[in-house]
């Protein structure tokens, strides 16, 4: 009986999860154009901007080769979700960024020795789903695909140098440091996730789903 | 001897198109996101408001210091995760008896290992630190003030922590020193003695 129960309360999590909401990206216009629209939203959106560096410290921690495919495909990837998004897209609840700082900030902290070709499989699905998630924003009254542009282009100008610094650390000290921010990146996620539970007022549900 | 320039006057044509642009109108530019500064601030402000976390989270780092590596790094990298999953606990709900005493208990327990120069195994240490974090995380969720920026609050949150166990590791660098040994232990039986005041608080 008590698995039945918990079996209901952690699908009636994920259908609330799953409820379409209002996007609540908020689009930087800078008045410079459509591309300068782009950068300035990445740089302003720690939600995309954050992941995305934890994605290059990873690849850095795994090496040059990593490192090189991770900035070319993270931006390649990020301009093909973002134009899915821009032609299908539409806002979920799913709190992707909290899951996006989890994973990448583990991976980090844990120094996870991980093959090149996962690394670069990891950056494309990083591109894909945030680019998509870009989508519904860019295409109101956003900047649209030039945005895109913008937005690929901060991501490669952030993957080359902070990848490239990684992989030239060779103290263990500072390998440990890149861990450590690691760890903040995935303790930051860990409390956005425990945001979106409360703003969605699915909190007060979540102790008797977790005990069953 | 070179005469001095003649000062140019401004001209009255140059002043009166100074002051169309002056009260010209334009749009505002400016990226408003409300409560998103105070967000951070308040997340960054959070950690270090209370004495009884700050004496906590600085011992970590103190008695990390002590232990040398790899605890010294060990710790910081774990705390915050294990605090935020405290804090992800406090914010969704999830009650947790005991919150205040433990806090004020994990003060005198640090405390006295730093006074103590105590050497457990790194596992033990890992455990203890571990679980007080979970109870200084809830106590963090919980207190959460509605309204704020989610992202840039936890972002101030988690750095302020990290800032305070590296700021216990850089004043526990004074461990190589004979005089920076008695020191730490000086301050380890302060932060024990502190810790009791708020325990005595807490269970009045």
């Amino acid at each position: 009986m008590r698995t039945r129960a918990a079996g209901a309360g952690t699908l009636a999590l994920l259908a609330s999860l799953l409820v379409p909401v209002r996007a609540e990206a908020h689009l930087v216009t800078t008045g410079l154009g459509p591309v300068y629209d782009g950068i300035g939203h990445l740089l302003l959106t720690p939600e995309d901007l954050v992941p995305i560096v934890a994605l290059a410290l990873y690849a850095g921690l795994r090496g040059a080769r990593a490192g090189r495919l991770a900035l070319f495909i993270l931006p390649v990837a990020w301009i093909a979700g973002g134009l899915l998004g821009l032609g299908l897209g539409h806002a979920t609840s799913v709190p992707v960024p909290a899951l996006s700082f989890i994973l990448f900030g583990l991976l980090v902290a844990a120094d996870a020795k991980l093959p090149d070709g996962a690394v670069a499989a990891l950056a494309g699905v990083l591109g894909l789903v945030h680019g998509f998630l870009n989508g519904p924003a860019l295409a109101g009254a956003g900047p649209g695909a030039l945005g895109l542009l913008g937005i690929a282009a901060v991501a490669f100008v952030l993957v080359a140098p902070a990848s490239a610094l990684v992989v030239s650390l060779k103290a263990p000290a500072a390998r440990i440091a890149v861990r450590v921010a690691g760890s903040w990146v995935a303790a930051i996620g860990l409390l956005l996730l425990g945001w979106a539970f409360r703003t969605r007022g699915i909190g007060p549900a979540l102790p008797g789903i977790l005990v069953g | 001897m070179r005469a001095a320039p003649a000062r140019r006057r401004p001209s009255p044509e140059g002043l009166v198109a100074l002051l169309v642009l002056a009260l010209a109108m334009a749009p505002a530019r400016a990226h408003i996101q409300a409560g998103e500064v105070g967000g951070f601030l308040s997340g960054f402000k959070h950690p270090i408001s209370g004495l009884d976390h700050v004496l906590a989270m600085v011992s970590v780092g103190l008695w990390g210091a002590q232990l040398g590596a790899p605890a010294m790094w060990l710790l910081p990298v774990v705390f915050p995760m294990v605090m935020a999953f405290g804090g992800f606990l406090g914010l969704v709900g999830v009650p947790l008896p005991g919150v205040e005493i433990a806090i004020a208990l994990s003060a005198v327990l640090l405390g006295l290992a730093v006074a103590r120069e105590a050497r457990p195994p790194l596992p033990l240490a890992a455990a203890l630190v571990g679980v007080f974090a979970i109870f200084h995380g809830h106590a963090h969720g919980t207190e959460l003030p509605p309204g704020q920026s989610g992202i840039l609050y936890s972002i101030g949150f988690v750095v302020a922590t990290g800032c305070l166990h590296l700021t216990g590791i850089a004043i526990g660098l004074v461990h190589r020193w004979p005089w920076g040994r008695i020191a730490l232990r000086v301050a380890g039986t302060l932060v024990t003695v502190a810790g009791l005041g708020f325990l005595w608080k807490a269970i009045r």
